[in-house]
C-alpha cells in the first residue's frame, strides 16, 4: 500500500510518448524523482509514427505566441541534442539545413505567400526570415526537382531529426537519471489525495506529489478527473517509407525527407476517422503521386512500409499547457508537434513544472480559450 | 489481361497444394475463380517446378514430390484462371487485393479470398548465419528442384526436422557429398515425443520417414546433441564450430552450411489484413486463428494449408478443399447439408494426414538455445540488430516487438520481420520471464511485399482519398 | 558453392554478371544463376557493409538484392533470367536514381 503522506514519486508523468518522455526527462534532469506510466506494446501512439520534422515555417496563424514558442524550441534544439548525446551517447541526428515547402501550382504559390504574409503581419509575431522561391531557385539547391514544382517557401530555421533515436535517447537518459519507466501501467483513475495524487493503473496503484498528463488522446478522458480539460481529437495521417538509398536529399521538403539511415519518408494525409489506424491504398497512392511530382526519381524506389498514425489535435490545433486550479500540482501538456517542441518541453516547460508554477506567458495555452461561446 | 477485369467470386493466393486444391474444387463447383501466385510455375514449396523440372532422374526427388503433378492436371482442367508471376502485397477487409505483375500494380476486388501462402523456414539465428555460404536447407532444396543445383565442395548440414533429412536423402541420390550432419534435436525431445508414439505408429510418415532416416545415417557422418553452433569465416563461410553436449568446441571446415529447424506459417499477409492470430506452444510460432472451414476473423478471408498452421503437404490439400467448401457455402453456391456431406471425406483424409504430427512436432521442436540466441548473435538480418540489443531495450522497459521496433529498427527492413519476428518475440519473452503469447508480434501494414512508389501512385483513388491529402 | 547436375535438362541462356558473360539454365532465377556461376556474395549491406548471398530462395529474406538491367534492389530469387540480361552485384545502399 502506498503511504499517502509519503508519495512514491515527486512527479508521475502519464504517457510515455514524445511529449511525456521529453517532459519527464526535463523533470528528472531537474532532480525530481519521476515515474512514467505508459501502456503496453500495442497502443495508439503517434510518437512512434511521426515525420520527425523540427518545423517552424507557417506555424502560428491565429496564435502568434505559438509561432514564438515553436521558433524558440527550434533554436534550443541543437543544445538539446548535444545534451542527449553527452548523456547517452545517442546522436538523434538533428540537422537544420532549412526546409522547403514545395508548391505545385501558381494558385498554391499565391495562397502560400498570402498565408505567410498574414502570419508574419500579426501583432507580436516573432521575427524570423523566410523566402518565396521560384522553380529555378529551388532547382539550384535540388536539380532533380520535378518540372511541376512551380516554387517553394523556404525557411532557414526548419530542420529534422531521427525521431526514433530521439525516443530511444530520452528513454536511455531517463533510465540513467534513475527515473522509473512503468509500461503496462495504463492509468484508469486519478484522485487528488493529501496534496498529491493517487493513480489507479493496470499495474497497481501509484502515488505522486505532482502529476503531468501527457497521455496523448487519453488526456481528454483523464483531464477532468483533476479539474483540467484537454478536448483533443484524433486526425489520421498516412506515411510511406522507401528502401534505403545513398544520400541525395539534404533538406526536409514539406512532405518528403530522407532519413539519416537512407530511407525516404513521404507524408501525409489529414483524415477525420476516429481511432481507426488502418491504411487505405488510395490515400497512400495520392501521397505517392504527389511525391513523384516533386521528385520524379522517387518513382523507382521500392516502398517497404506504410502506416497511419493519429495526430493529437486540439480544436484550434495549438498546444494546451495548464495547471489545475482545483487540484494544484496537476498539469496537462498536449500538442500536435511533439518532435519540434521536444526541446522546449524538456528544457523550458519541465523546469516550471518542477517549480510548481507556469509563468504568466503560458496563459494563452490554457484550455479555457475553448470555453468562449461561439458567436451565432 | 482483360479477363482480370472480370469480377471473380473467389481469389486464391498461393499455388501450393492448398491453393491448387482449393481453386480446383471451387472452380469445378462453378465459382469464377482466380489463382494468384508469385512463382512462374505452379507447385508451391513442396512441388516447386513440378511441371518444368530440370532434374532428369525422377528418383532423386522421390515419389512424394511427383504427386504435385496430380494436383496441377485437374487444376488446369477446372476452368480457374491462373496468374503466375503475380505478387499480392495487400488484402483489405473490403476484400480488395493489391497485386503486382510485371512491374504494374492494380487492385482486384473479389467476393471471397483464400490465403494459401504456405510456410517459410523458421529463422535459425546463430553467430555467422549472415555469411555467404550459409543458407536454409529449404532454400538449397529450391536450387535442386528448380535449377538442378547441388552443393560442391565441403558441405555441412545442421539442425533438426524432416526436411533436413529429406534433403540429405535427395542429395545422396543425386550423388552429392555431405561431410557431416550436425543434429541439434535436443536429447530430451525423444522422451517428450514418446507419449505421442501411438499416433505416429499408425501414421503415413512412419514407413517412409524411418527408411529415409536409416539410409542417410548409414551413409553420412551424423553428430548428435549439437550445441553452440557457429558459422565461422571472414567475408564467406570457412568452417562450422560446435560442441557436442557439454564437450569441447570442435570445428569442421566447410564451404556450405545448410541450416534448418522446421517451418512456420507465413503470416504477414494475414496479419496485415487484420486476421487474428495466436501463439502455438508446441510449434513455437504465431498461427492465424481459423475455424474448421479455414475462416479467419476477417469476414470473407479464409486461410488454408501451412499458412494456417504447419500440418504438411497432404493436409494442405484437404484443408484447401475444406476452405473452398466454406467459401462456396458463404457465397450461397451450396447449402449447409451439401457442404457438410462433401466435407466428410476431406475431413477423414485430413485426420489421416495429421496422425503422427504431434510426435513429429514434439520431437523436432528446436531447443531454446537455437530460438533464444546469445547476445552477440544477429537476430534482424536487415537492420543488423543483435539479441543483446533487444535485451538492452527490454531493460529500458520495452515490453514487446512493436516497441523494440521503434527503439532498434528490428523488423523495419524489407523482409518486414519475417526472419526476426519469431526470435524477437522469444528473446523478449525470455528476458521478461513471460510467455511469447503475452509479448505479442509485430503489427504489419501493407504492402507486405515491396512495390515501387510509381506502382503505388498508379492505383485508383476515390474523391475522399484524394481530398484527404490534397486539401485546400 | 553449387554445381549443376551433369544431366540437367533445359536450354542454356547467356547473360552478364558485372559485365562478364555467364551462362544460366532456362528457368533459373537470377539468384540461382549467380550461385551456379560461383558468385560468393551478391551485395554488401547498407547498414554495416557486410557481404551477403541469397539465403531463403523464396522471396522472404531480401539478401539476394542485385541490380538487374539498371534497376537496383531487385530480388534475384524472384526474377527469371532472360537472354542478354545485365545483372550487377551491389555495394551498400541503392543509388536513388538507379
Ligand atoms: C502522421 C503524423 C506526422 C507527424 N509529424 C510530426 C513532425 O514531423 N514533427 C512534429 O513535431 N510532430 C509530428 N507529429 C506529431 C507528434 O508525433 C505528436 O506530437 C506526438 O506524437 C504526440 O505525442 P504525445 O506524447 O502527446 O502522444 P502519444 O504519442 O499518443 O503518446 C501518449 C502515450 O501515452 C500513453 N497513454 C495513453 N493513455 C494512457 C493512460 N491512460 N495511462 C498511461 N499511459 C497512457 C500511450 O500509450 C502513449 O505511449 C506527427 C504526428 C502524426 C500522426
Ligand atoms: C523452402 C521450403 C521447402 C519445403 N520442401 C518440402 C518438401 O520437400 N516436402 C514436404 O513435405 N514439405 C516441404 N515443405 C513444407 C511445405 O510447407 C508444405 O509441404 C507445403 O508446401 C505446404 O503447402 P501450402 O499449399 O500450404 O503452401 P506452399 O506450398 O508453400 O505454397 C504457397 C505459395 O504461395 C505463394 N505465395 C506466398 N505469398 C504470396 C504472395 N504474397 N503473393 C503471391 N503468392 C504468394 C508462394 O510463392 C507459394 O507458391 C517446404 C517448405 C519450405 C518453406
Ligand atoms: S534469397 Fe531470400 S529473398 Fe531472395
Amino acid at each position: 500500500m502506498p503511504n499517502p503522506s509519503r508519495p512514491d514519486y515527486d512527479v508521475a508523468v502519464v504517457g510515455g510518448g514524445l511529449v511525456g518522455s521529453a517532459i519527464a526527462w526535463g523533470l528528472a534532469r531537474e532532480g525530481q524523482k519521476v515515474a512514467i506510466l505508459d501502456e503496453g506494446d500495442i497502443a495508439v501512439r503517434p510518437s512512434r509514427g511521426n515525420f520527425a520534422l523540427v518545423w517552424v515555417q507557417g506555424k502560428g496563424l491565429g496564435m502568434p505566441e505559438y509561432a514564438g514558442w515553436t521558433k524558440r524550441s527550434a533554436d534550443t534544439w541543437t543544445g538539446f541534442a548535444s545534451l542527449l548525446r553527452e548523456q547517452t551517447g545517442i546522436d538523434v541526428r538533428y540537422d537544420r539545413p532549412g526546409g522547403f515547402m514545395p508548391l505545385l501550382s501558381e494558385a498554391e504559390v499565391v495562397a502560400r505567400a498570402a498565408q505567410l504574409s498574414r502570419l508574419h503581419n500579426q501583432p507580436s509575431m516573432v521575427r524570423y526570415a523566410y523566402e518565396m522561391l521560384d522553380h529555378a531557385a529551388v532547382a539550384k539547391e535540388m536539380p532533380f526537382i520535378g518540372k511541376d514544382v512551380v516554387g517553394a517557401s523556404y525557411c532557414p530555421h526548419d530542420g529534422h531529426c531521427n525521431s526514433l533515436k530521439l525516443f530511444r535517447a530520452l528513454h536511455t537518459g531517463l533510465s540513467q537519471f534513475g527515473a522509473a519507466y512503468l509500461p503496462n501501467h495504463r492509468v484508469e483513475r486519478i484522485e487528488p489525495r493529501d496534496g498529491g495524487f493517487r493513480l489507479t493503473t493496470a499495474g497497481g496503484e501509484v502515488a505522486a506529489g505532482k502529476l503531468v498528463l501527457a497521455a496523448g488522446h487519453d488526456s481528454a478522458r483523464l483531464a477532468p478527473m483533476v479539474g483540467l480539460s484537454a478536448p483533443v481529437r484524433p486526425q489520421r495521417g498516412h506515411i510511406i517509407v522507401t528502401e534505403k538509398t545513398t544520400p541525395f536529399l539534404k533538406f526536409p521538403v514539406g512532405y518528403v525527407r530522407q532519413t539519416d539511415e537512407g530511407g525516404v519518408m513521404i507524408g501525409d494525409s489529414f483524415e477525420e476517422v476516429g481511432f481507426d489506424t488502418s491504411v487505405r491504398n488510395g490515400v497512400s497512392s495520392t501521397i505517392a503521386e504527389r511525391a513523384m511530382r516533386i521528385f520524379p526519381l522517387l518513382g523507382r524506389l521500392n516502398v517497404v512500409r506504410t502506416w497511419a498514425a493519429l495526430r493529437v489535435l486540439s480544436p484550434d490545433g495549438f498546444p494546451i499547457y495548464e495547471q489545475s486550479a482545483t487540484a494544484p500540482g496537476a498539469f496537462v501538456a498536449t500538442c500536435h508537434s511533439g518532435v519540434t517542441l521536444a526541446a522546449n518541453h524538456a528544457l523550458a516547460l519541465a523546469p516550471h513544472i518542477a517549480a510548481g508554477r507556469l509563468p504568466e506567458d503560458f496563459t494563452v495555452f490554457s484550455a479555457r480559450r475553448f470555453d468562449v461561446p461561439k458567436a451565432a | 489481361m482483360t479477363e482480370m477485369t472480370t469480377r471473380y467470386d473467389l481469389a486464391v493466393i498461393g499455388a501450393g497444394p492448398a491453393g491448387l486444391a482449393a481453386a480446383t474444387l471451387a472452380a469445378e463447383r462453378g465459382l469464377t475463380t482466380v489463382l494468384l501466385d508469385e512463382q512462374p510455375v505452379p507447385g508451391g514449396q513442396i512441388y516447386r517446378s513440378v511441371t518444368r523440372n530440370p532434374v532428369r532422374n525422377p528418383g532423386i526427388l522421390g515419389g512424394d514430390y511427383w504427386h504435385g503433378a496430380d494436383l496441377v492436371g485437374p487444376f488446369r482442367d477446372s476452368g480457374a484462371a491462373y496468374r503466375p508471376g503475380t505478387t499480392v502485397w495487400s488484402v483489405s477487409r473490403a476484400l480488395e487485393i493489391g497485386l503486382s505483375r510485371d512491374g504494374a500494380a492494380r487492385i482486384l476486388p473479389v467476393k471471397h479470398i483464400i490465403l494459401a501462402t504456405g510456410a517459410l523456414e523458421r529463422p535459425f539465428p546463430i553467430p555467422g548465419w549472415t555469411l555467404p555460404g550459409v543458407m536454409g536447407a529449404g532454400a538449397a532444396q529450391i536450387l535442386l528442384k528448380s535449377s538442378a543445383l547441388v552443393p560442391s565442395g565441403r558441405l555441412v548440414m545442421a539442425g533438426t526436422g524432416p526436411l533436413l533429412w529429406l534433403l540429405a536423402w535427395q542429395y545422396l541420390r543425386a550423388g552429392a557429398r555431405i561431410d557431416a550432419i550436425l543434429d541439434t534435436t535436443p536429447g530430451g525431445n525423444w522422451r517428450a515425443a514418446l507419449r505421442h508414439m501411438p499416433g505416429f505408429l499408425r501414421s503415413p510418415y512412419l514407413g517412409k520417414g524411418a527408411a529415409l532416416l536409416l539410409d542417410v545415417r548409414r551413409k553420412v557422418k551424423v553428430i548428435g546433441n549439437v550445441t553452440d553452433l557457429r558459422a565461422v569465416g571472414d567475408g564467406a563461410l570457412r568452417s562450422v564450430a560446435f560442441r557436442q553436449g557439454g564437450g569441447p568446441e570442435r570445428s569442421l571446415p566447410a564451404d556450405t552450411l545448410l541450416l534448418h529447424q522446421g517451418v512456420i506459417p507465413n503470416i504477414n499477409l494475414a496479419n496485415a489484413t487484420g486476421c487474428g492470430q495466436h501463439w502455438d506452444e508446441i510449434q513455437r510460432c504465431w498461427v492465424p486463428t481459423v475455424d474448421e472451414w479455414g475462416a479467419s476473423s476477417v469476414e470473407g478471408v479464409s486461410i488454408a494449408g501451412d499458412g494456417a498452421g504447419i500440418a504438411g503437404a497432404v493436409a494442405a490439400e484437404h484443408r484447401g478443399r475444406l476452405a473452398a467448401l466454406g467459401a462456396l457455402h458463404r457465397l450461397g453456391a451450396i447449402g449447409p447439408e451439401e457442404r457438410d456431406r462433401e466435407a466428410a471425406t476431406h475431413r477423414a483424409a485430413l485426420a489421416e494426414a495429421q496422425r503422427g504430427r504431434m510426435f513429429l512436432d514434439t520431437l523436432y521442436q528446436p531447443g531454446p538455445d537455437f530460438r533464444v540466441p546469445k547476445d552477440d548473435t544477429i537476430v534482424c538480418r536487415c537492420e543488423e540488430v543483435t539479441a543483446g540489443q533487444v535485451r538492452d531495450a527490454v531493460r529500458l522497459g520495452v515490453g514487446g516487438p512493436n516497441q523494440a521496433k521503434s527503439f532498434l529498427r528490428c523488423g523495419m527492413g524489407p523482409c518486414q520481420g519475417r526472419l526476426c519476428g519469431p526470435t524477437v518475440t522469444e528473446v523478449i519473452a525470455d528476458a521478461r520471464g513471460v510467455s511469447p503469447a503475452e509479448v505479442g508480434y509485430y503489427r504489419l501494414r501493407p504492402p507486405v511485399k515491396p512495390i515501387t512508389l510509381a506502382e503505388l501512385a498508379s492505383l485508383p483513388k476515390s474523391e475522399d482519398e484524394i481530398h484527404a491529402v490534397l486539401h485546400p | 558453392m553449387f554445381q549443376r547436375l551433369p544431366d540437367a535438362a533445359g536450354e542454356r541462356v547467356s547473360f552478364t554478371i558485372d559485365g562478364r558473360v555467364a551462362e544460366a539454365l532456362a528457368g533459373d532465377t537470377v539468384a540461382a544463376a549467380l550461385m551456379a556461376n560461383g558468385v560468393v556474395a551478391c551485395r554488401t549491406t547498407p547498414v554495416s557493409g557486410a557481404p551477403r548471398a541469397p539465403f531463403c530462395m523464396m522471396g522472404v529474406c531480401f539478401d539476394c538484392l542485385v541490380t538487374i538491367d539498371d534497376v537496383g534492389n531487385r530480388q534475384g530469387c524472384q526474377v527469371t533470367v532472360r537472354p542478354g540480361m545485365r545483372v550487377e552485384t551491389q555495394k551498400g545502399a541503392r543509388e536513388a536514381a538507379r
